[in-house]
């Protein structure tokens, strides 16, 4: 009887910690969107989500989000210009060319990389890097978009070229097989067949890369100079989603508009991730088929 | 050589060429932390308040800090992240409900840490009235872990062979019984490497710990899961970035000894999964 009860209570408890899960993602939707709407109640949701000032502390305050929109925008699309090939470009070095020992230690660097903490790899930009793009542009200050892209690109890395690599593994070992058979070189079938072949577990890692670059807020705080205006070229400050909410939230008077305008931006960058996670898993089940 | 082995060997020394590009400057970045940080790494350093401004002293309440939350973490979110695994695995049948957790765990996966913050903001230190505290702020990580734990511990689950279950089952074990004791034991390897590996993101985390525990400047230990504490690293944005003058090796040992607390766990949970590889035998 007594080993029935455990069981009983032990079933329960999986089966709760299951239900919580999908309790914990509703719950940051809710709890996003319900300070949202405080928001959107004083401040019409249009002008905040097409007005180009964010002046939060000014009087009347403005709370534009296009300028932190086209800021995150920017680094973006900056970072994952870089890293795709670059990513890409590795993972088929580390999949398929590099020798058995190669290989591991590769693998491991990488691991070593992707365990960095952003912040320390922000102080690396502060120190180095900024005065480093500073110099080689003439600029003002280092302290801008260039510097962040270049941090972000580097850091996207591991998950680009992690889930490349397990995407070209998936292959077929029969395709390359064919394709040798029929003359091709190593270069040849990697580049015509093994490549295609995986690419849709390449626009994955591409679409959590993304996701991983946009969600950064560490290094964009510390090194992109934070000034809320449109940014028109990398070699300006400029400021992202995700440091616009680390480096107001400790100002913003609790319950003010300001405070609301915070999780709004919040409920943003929670929507973006979330397609982008969404599609990305798409892709990765199709290669999995 | 013909004209397609000449592209090939083209073709080949370039990708090698890129993956130095990766590879190179995470070895810089090792190295130039290590170099400029060794100076600062005394006994003192480790175990010493910070001092006059911070810039003089020592990192003990950050380091302290640190610690007691990738234990606050590992409290809330090993049980729960085994636990739901196991459900994926063994319980759960194809339908919506499973689906639905599937897709939590993906979503949880990519929302930023920022998100997570102020998640963590609104209901642990509003909402539920922990105020900025070690349990609001271990909570807060505890969630953003999950993901990784539930991924690894279910693979490492998945791996075990289907016989192991039938025959234990086919003895009359009730299915808890056969996860308990056919099951689990030899999953633990997986599971382990897991967890260590997202306990120590935790660890490096700054943005979900921004406004749910960190202290600016706190030169004592907290009393009670409802204190707040120093973390290592909030402790390097803070003195890169909000106070001035600080010892150029200050800064960089905080970060040697973060990215030395990091790389430590990794070593341990690889350290772990070789062990366990060698007993286990299927």
């Amino acid at each position: 009887m007594n080993r029935k009860w455990t069981e009983t209570v032990i079933e329960a408890a999986i089966r709760l910690s299951g239900f919580l899960l999908i309790a914990f993602v509703f719950l940051i939707f809710l709890f996003l969107l319900k300070d949202s709407l405080s928001l959107f109640r004083v401040y019409p949701f249009f002008d905040f989500i097409a007005g180009t000032k964010w002046l939060p502390i000014s009087e009347p305050p403005s709370f534009g989000i296009v300028p932190l929109v086209m800021g995150s925008f920017m680094v973006t699309a900056g970072a994952i210009a870089i890293c795709v090939p670059i990513g890409v470009a590795a993972a088929l070095y580390i999949a398929e060319i590099a020798p058995g020992f190669l290989k591991t230690i590769l693998k491991s660097l990488i691991e070593v990389l992707a365990s960095i903490p952003s912040v320390v790899l922000g102080f690396i930009g502060i120190v180095w890097l900024g005065p480093f793009v500073k110099n080689l542009f003439h600029l003002r200050t280092g302290m801008c978009g260039l510097t962040g892209v270049f941090l972000l690109a580097f850091m996207a890395l591991p998950t680009i070229i992690t889930i490349s690599e397990d995407a070209l593994a998936s292959v077929p070992r029969m395709y390359k097989e064919a394709a040798y058979g029929l003359g091709a070189t190593k270069w040849q079938a990697l580049w015509r067949i093994v490549l295609p072949a995986a690419s849709s577990g390449i626009m994955a890692a591409i679409m959590l890369g993304i996701g991983r670059v946009i969600g950064e807020t560490m290094v964009v705080m510390m090194v992109t100079g934070n000034a809320p205006v449109i940014p028109t070229s990398l070699l300006q400050p400029l400021r992202t989603l995700t440091a616009t909410i680390a480096g107001e939230m400790g100002e913003a008077v609790s319950g003010s508009d300001h405070y609301y305008a915070l999780f709004a931006v919040g409920l943003v960058l929670f929507i973006i991730t979330f397609i982008l996670n969404f599609t990305a898993e798409r892709f990765l089940r199709r290669t999995r088929r | 050589m013909n004209g397609a082995k000449l592209r090939e060997k083209i073709a080949f020394t370039v990708l090698g060429f890129v993956t130095l590009l990766v590879i190179l400057p995470i070895l810089l970045i090792l190295y130039y932390v290590i170099s400029r940080g060794w100076g600062a790494m005394s006994w003192e350093f480790l175990t010493q308040n910070p001092r006059n401004g911070m810039k003089e002293g020592g990192i003990f309440p950050a380091l302290v800090g640190t610690i007691l939350l990738v234990i606050g973490t590992m409290a809330f979110s090993l049980p729960l992240g085994i636990l739901s695994a196991i459900y994926l695995v063994e319980y759960a049948r194809d339908n919506l409900f499973t689906r639905m957790i599937k897709l939590s765990v993906v979503n949880l996966s990519g929302i930023p840490s920022i998100v997570y913050g102020l998640f963590g903001f609104t209901v642990f230190v509003v909402f539920l009235h922990f105020g900025a505290s070690i349990l609001a702020g271990s909570l807060t990580l505890a969630i953003m872990s999950l993901p990784v734990i539930i991924t690894s511990t279910k693979e490492a689950l998945e791996a075990v062979p289907m016989s192991y279950r039938e025959i234990s089952l086919s003895l009359g074990a009730t299915r808890w019984q056969t996860i308990r004791y056919c099951v689990l034991p030899y999953a633990i390897p997986g599971i382990l490497t897991g967890t260590v590996l997202s306990l120590s993101r935790a660890a490096g985390e700054t943005a979900p710990i921004l406004f749910t525990v960190a202290a600016f400047y706190l030169p004592h230990l907290p009393r009670s899961v409802f204190d707040q504490v120093m973390a290592l690293p909030y402790h390097l944005y803070v003195i890169s970035t909000q106070v001035p003058n600080v010892p150029e090796k200050f800064s960089f040992g905080t970060g040697l000894v973060l990215i030395a607390l990091v790389c430590l766990m990794n070593v341990v949970s690889i350290v772990l999964r070789a062990h366990f590889r060698k007993k286990k035998q299927w």
